[in-house]
């Protein structure tokens, strides 16, 4: 049987339920040192004098590390670098006096017990001189400027050139709807707190425990950085309880402990605490502006979109907001623009469906209110401007299902049983909402290297460095390389989580099924040709054989008439496992001639208290085109898991950032809301049938960012249908809806 | 967070004129990592079982202040007695925490404003002359009555709106014996001294908390507002109770949570309604009265009109408790 398409549950789940799994904070070791991170109390100045003598006193306490005393570390930004950096400088923890950001690491006490580190940081004194410093975005837009260009460009290009004459289309269009949105700032918060155990193996040597989103990427930063041959590094991420893009980058409790473990010459593990997850990575302050232009049949004429976003002082971190809309429709005349406005914070990180949530929101809005304006359907108007065609890039796309997920969406959903007026749907004193947006989201793979390897046992062994985030790698990768070889599931180990291991980039941007996979099959493949040639050595029925006409099935490999199994293979090769390790990559001659995206549609019910402005998103279904699914029920768990973030998104996440004080004020999970059970009510997934030739060996796009750039736009666009009030700022609170 | 002594006391004795007492810790705790509270000593008051009972008293009834919020809200006697007091605690933080939190630790919960809780902010419920960070920031969540120049902060227990609108009292042991508190005495505005948050004297425990006779089991409601369905404080809550002879209010209580530095009540308001039916408009007018002298911020203005429209729709729904919502939430 096919495991590809099964809906296998997590071969680590009951692991993860009956807490056997260790993260990287639990690996316990004799002698173990413990870090506590102080912080910047101030948001920008200088540190004068840092009275560290009580702290240093304190009984327990190894030493206390500040940039007076750290360890010298590697001279050149591009050392500090890694394979999220955005062009710049890299923050350095502890590099000098300069505080850059409220909440800046300035130092690192290090002692025997967890409880002794942190009362010493609480006894450490600061002295600082404090300059004026700006963090509010909208008070200087007028800032805004053209982001500098590097290696993050690459996966995130800069919007297309301007296209036909915008404002002259806009101008003559018969009808017209313009728009600004705000966005805050936001901060990833996932579940388990990052964490560094780093155990110092003598001569150099570390194993490093670390919470990541890539074993590679920390690996090559700390030999970078600390000057360490890599082969000395090894970074070990089994398993990672959620970290939304905020593990994408090296973050600074990874530097420290290594620098700690390194000066000590001693296992140090270093834990950030709640608040001290809201000094790192976040997702960026926008404001946005839209002015598109129709025809009176609702053909779009006039497309543009323009972004300004926060980054620091130091990183030029960008991502694609304004990029989306001539993706989706096409329109003669476009004019995208994303700028920067540099303030006194710590470098935004990728969260979260980075940029298309934002972008996808104020497209999605606007278009829903010309929508209104044309008198057109909501979902009439996004079928008038289908396309498979993608003129950002002037190409087709490789498959593009989207209709299907508006139609079989929509006649799931009861879309027809939307009355078109705003205001015009009610229940008791509850206003009712039928909202609709669409999704996209790049379907990107990058290259990637797998073992793969038969044992005597005749047990299947793929390996590749890549984490699994909680999104089901391990079990998707298993499903992949099993088909390979027609094996059972509990025929095959994939190894995976481990610096030491091939090759595999940063897992991110739902590109890991397509990048990883696609490296299994690259495996396999050279695996199948290194059997046959054993086979035809030990078996001549296989004389004549070519790769591609083997069948693997139940253990054995099939010739035509002739069988051997992987078993008597590995006999026959002195029972040496028979193992290869390959490079698998996207076909970049066969690409370049399509463009490539995943695909949805979300489709929302709200009810809205009339007197009070209670929301309740009641049901949702989010219809999602992305190409072959592996596993129908992890991919709909990423979906759903998408959907609740989009409920967060649209009508609760907020980092609270008071500009007076320069910092940000809601630093727990009590204050800084995500839904609760009680929050979520009827949610659906649908994946409708795409069938990708082109896209790469299995037909993947990748889910995950996908179920969270529709369903926050259809929020705001059912709250708009059910109140006729039109809120561009996310979350939309609930005292906006109500007329005072 | 400091290192601290810890002590067990197994008798009142052991406990009275002392300082500082640690109950179920879901608050103080908090504030003991966020190094906003540093005591040397924490003295344990949990083995002390004669203030764990829930029991009949003559008059009514007598919460044990150590009984635990869960234990309260699901007891049958408060349940059957003092729905709304069963309510109001429901609504309030998670099951968890409810779990662990006392009556008594309840009661003394701190606010929950941010500028309070960030050790280097001004504050001067923090630090007394610090200056308010709040006024002139982010107060979305602040009050709107009662609120001096010193401080905005609200005071967030859901537990004590109920207690208020029941005339609760708190029986309290001290240096000086035992003494009880009329419950709209317990809680203070924050006038020139924001860092005292009641009336509490040093070294004095609250023993027990007392409802009574008046349950108004036919006719109560609570409301609570906020941004989503569950642990989150309020921004404006509402406990109703109602006695009635037909649609004629024969005594109306009304108390607002998440408005204030301590639940509001206005007895002009409840006078008002007294012998009047029970429609819409006299509701509305109750409200003017309740929100009269409110005073908006940047970011709370809404919450005058919103708190209006609380109060109506929370007596609405106490005319037929059965349209109160699990959590809390607005009638559907």
């Amino acid at each position: 049987m096919a495991q590809i398409g099964q809906p296998i549950s997590r071969l680590e789940g009951k692991l993860k339920v009956t807490g056997a799994a260790k993260y990287s904070g639990e690996y316990n070791v004799p002698d173990l040192l413990y870090g506590y991170v102080v912080n910047s109390s101030v948001t920008k100045g200088k540190i004068v004098t840092i009275h560290t003598g009580d702290a240093e006193a304190l009984t327990g306490v190894v030493k206390v590390f500040t940039h007076l005393n750290r360890p010298g570390t590697a001279w050149f930004d591009m050392q500090y670098s890694d394979m999220d950096a955005p062009p710049g400088a890299p923050f350095r923890p502890l590099h000098n006096e300069e505080i850059k950001f409220n909440g800046q690491p300035i130092a690192l006490v290090v002692a025997e017990t967890f409880e002794a580190a942190r009362q010493g940081a609480s006894m450490i004194r600061v002295d600082y001189q404090e300059s004026a410093f700006e963090t509010d975005l909208k008070k200087h837009l007028d800032a805004a400027r053209e982001p500098k260009k590097g290696m993050a460009t690459m996966l995130k290009p800069p919007p297309p050139k301007p296209t036909g004459d915008f404002e002259k289309a806009y101008a003559e269009a018969a009808f017209k709807a313009s728009a600004e949105f705000t966005h805050g700032t936001e901060h990833h918060n996932p579940m388990e707190l990052f964490t560094t155990t780093t155990l110092y193996d003598g001569k150099g040597k570390l194993t490093i425990y670390d919470k990541t989103q890539g074993t590679i990427n920390c690996q090559l930063y700390v030999g970078n950085v600390f000057g360490l041959h890599f082969k000395n590094v090894r970074v070990v991420s089994p398993f990672v309880g959620g970290a939304f893009g905020s593990g994408l980058r090296p973050q600074y409790q990874l530097f420290l402990s290594v620098m700690a473990a390194l000066d000590l010459k001693r296992h140090v593990r270093v834990t950030l605490d709640r608040s001290q997850m809201f000094t790192f990575g976040h997702r960026p302050q926008t404001v946005q502006y839209t002015r598109f232009g129709a025809t009176a049949g609702g053909k779009i004429t006039a497309l543009n979109h323009r972004s300004v976003a926060e980054t620091s002082q130091f990183e030029d971190y960008t991502e694609n907001v304004a990029n989306w809309s001539p993706m989706i429709y096409p329109a003669g005349n476009t004019l995208l623009e994303q700028k920067l406005v540099p303030l006194d914070v710590n470098s935004p990180t990728d969260m979260r469906a980075p940029g298309g949530c934002t972008g996808l929101h104020a497209i999605e809005a606007t278009m829903d209110e010309l929508s209104y304006k044309l008198k057109i359907d909501p979902l009439e108007l996004r079928l008038i401007n289908y396309s498979t065609f993608n003129t950002a890039e002037n190409k087709p796309y490789s498959s593009k299902q989207l209709k299907e997920c508006y139609l079989q969406g929509a006649e799931q959903f009861g879309w027809s049983k939307r009355s078109a007026e705003p205001r015009s749907m009610r229940k008791g004193h509850k206003l009712v909402g039928y909202g609709m947006a669409t999704g996209i989201w790049d379907a990107m793979q990058l290259p990637a290297r797998a073992e793969a390897k038969i044992t005597k046992d005749g047990k299947l062994h793929v390996k590749s460095a890549v984490t699994d985030i909680g999104v089901g790698t391990l079990t998707v990768m298993t499903q992949i390389a099993a088909d390979e070889f027609g094996l059972p599931m509990e025929d095959v180990v994939f190894s995976y989580g481990d610096s030491k291991l091939p090759f595999a980039p940063i897992q991110g941007g739902s590109f890991t099924t397509a990048t990883v996979g696609t490296a299994i099959v690259f495996a396999s493949k050279a695996l199948k040709k290194k059997l046959l040639k054993i086979a035809k050595s030990s078996n001549p029925g296989f004389k004549d054989a070519e790769p591609e006409e083997l069948v693997f099935k139940d253990g054995l490999m099939l010739y035509k008439e002739h069988s051997v199994t992987l078993l008597e293979l590995v006999a026959a090769n002195k029972d040496k496992p028979v193992r290869t390790t390959n490079l698998g990559y996207p076909h970049a001659l066969k690409l370049r001639k399509y463009s490539r995206a995943v695909h949805s549609a979300s489709f929302v019910e709200v009810e809205v208290d009339e007197e009070l402005g209670s929301v309740k998103v009641t049901r949702a279904l989010t219809a999602v085109a992305a190409g072959r699914i592996i596993n129908p029920k992890t991919a709909r768990s990423q979906v759903l898991g998408g959907m609740v973030w989009s409920i967060s998104k649209a009508l609760m996440e907020e980092t609270i950032l008071d500009a007076n004080l320069g910092k940000y004020m809601n630093q727990n999970l009590a204050e800084y809301h995500i839904p609760v059970h009680a929050d979520i009510n009827e949610l659906d997934v649908l994946f409708v049938k795409e069938e990708d030739k082109v896209i790469n060996e299995l037909g993947i796009k990748g889910v995950g960012e996908v179920g969270l750039v529709a369903m926050p736009p259809a929020i705001a666009n059912a709250i708009y249908h059910a109140t006729g009030k039109r809120i561009n700022q996310f979350p939309i609170h609930f005292d906006k809806l109500i007329d005072l | 967070m400091n290192n601290f002594s810890y002590q067990r006391a197994a008798t009142l004795s052991d406990v009275v004129g002392k300082s500082t007492f640690v109950a179920g810790g879901t608050n103080l705790l908090d504030l003991m990592k966020y190094n906003l509270s540093n005591a040397d000593t924490l003295i344990d008051v949990n083995a002390l079982t004669d203030f764990h009972a829930i029991e009949e008293v003559p008059d009514g009834l007598r919460l044990g202040s150590l009984a635990t919020n869960a234990d309260t809200a699901y007891d049958s006697l408060v349940e059957n007695r003092y729905p709304l007091l069963s309510k109001a605690i429901l609504a309030g933080a998670s099951a968890q925490i409810r779990n662990m939190a006392t009556n008594g630790g309840n009661l003394l919960q701190r606010t929950r404003c941010y500028y309070f809780y960030d050790a280097h902010a001004p504050c001067n419920k923090r630090v007394p002359g610090s200056g308010c960070s709040a006024i002139k920031g982010y107060n979305r969540n602040m009050a709107i009555l009662g609120t001096s120049d010193q401080c905005i902060a609200v005071y967030p227990s859901d537990m004590s709106v109920a207690l208020s609108a029941l005339d609760a009292v708190v029986n309290v042991s001290g240096l000086n014996g035992e003494r009880s508190i009329a419950f709209e005495d317990f809680h203070r505005l924050p006038g020139d001294t924001p860092e005292i948050d009641n009336n509490l004297q040093p070294g004095e425990l609250i023993t027990s908390i007392d409802l009574p006779e008046k349950t108004f089991t036919k006719n109560y409601s609570y409301l609570k507002l906020r941004d989503r369905s569950s642990y989150a404080f309020a921004l404006i809550s509402v406990a109703s109770a109602l006695e009635l002879e037909g649609d004629t209010i024969q005594e109306a209580r009304i108390a607002l949570g998440g408005v204030a530095h301590k639940p509001w009540r206005v007895k002009e308001a409840e006078q008002y309604l007294t012998g009047k039916k029970t429609d819409r408009q006299n509701f509305a007018a109750a409200a003017d009265i309740i929100l009269q002298g409110a005073v908006g911020f940047e970011h709370n203005a809404f919450k005058i009109e919103l708190a209006k429209r609380a109060i109506i729709r929370n007596c609405i729904m106490a005319l037929d408790p059965s349209t109160q919502l699990p959590g809390a939430q607005p009638s559907a």
